[in-house]
């Protein structure tokens, strides 16, 4: 079966980062669901989605930052993302999704956009 | 230029054998000679392909084959997928405005419009009880 993880952790400024590991398809999407229905549930808004260790995603993989970004913002919060591989990146401009969501290159620069909110 | 050659894999309609497609095609795609890029856009529309049998040909039953059979033929690399799932009418499915698709926060609907958006031709058969999707790209 096709392999992926999650790893959440939280850094300063009460921001959860999301580490994304293998391959988001159909067949895992759940498990990236899920993680996201936790923070929510712990009303953990501030998320930076890392995708260093992302290598691939489908589109029902974007169908999950599509679900949750509408509730996260009108809690004051946002999902900004980074450290794609140009080909996951490639998939995400494809759609225009980089009008939507802030794609950058490290978790650092992702974090600190919080911070200027 | 090369003789035509074929290669064939069965997959049942199931969501956790899909990785057993992507990488059946990305191999033969990096075989064929594309960058990078290329293979994992051709492996994303075939995988895009597949869920979409899954999803709403299949109706999640997961008791059932889909047939991919890639024809390598010079510069062109031909994908054909079908399935005897649920008679599949392109016409109903809207293109998406991507703009108004973010703004209003959609989810879904992007399977087809991703396929189109990567290969150069995407056709649809239905005959004899059998749904056949035809991609092609070519280097």
């Amino acid at each position: 079966m096709s392999d992926f993880k999650v790893n959440i952790r939280e850094r300063s400024g009460s921001i959860h980062v999301m580490e994304l590991k293998g391959y988001l398809d159909a067949h895992t999407t759940p498990i990236l669901e899920d993680s996201f229905q936790k923070l929510l549930n712990e009303k953990k808004y501030r998320i930076v989605v890392n995708c260093r260790e992302l290598n691939y995603i489908s589109s029902a993989g974007l169908g999950v930052f599509m679900a949750f970004i509408e509730d996260v913002r009108a809690n004051e919060g946002d999902i900004k993302m980074s450290d794609m591989s140009p080909k996951v990146f490639n998939i995400f401009d494809l759609l225009g999704f980089p009008m939507l969501y802030d794609i950058v290159k490290t978790e650092e620069e992702a974090a600190g956009k919080f911070s200027k909110n | 230029m090369a003789a035509k050659q074929t290669y064939r894999i069965s997959i049942p309609s199931r969501t956790d054998d899909l990785h057993k497609v992507r990488t059946f095609i990305s191999d033969l795609a990096r075989a064929h000679g594309f960058v990078d890029d290329d293979i994992n856009k051709i492996t994303i529309a075939v995988d895009e392909a597949c869920t979409n049998i899954i999803k709403h040909g299949y109706n999640y039953s997961p008791h059932h084959e889909i047939e991919v059979e890639v024809v390598r033929n010079g510069q062109q690399f031909e994908i054909l997928i079908s399935d005897n799932g649920k008679q599949f009418d392109p016409g109903s499915v809207e293109t998406p405005d991507m703009k108004e698709y973010l703004s209003h926060f959609r989810r879904g609907g992007l399977g087809l419009y991703l396929m189109k958006r990567i290969m150069d031709k995407v056709e649809f058969d239905f005959n004899r009880d059998r749904n056949t999707l035809r991609m092609i790209k070519s280097l």
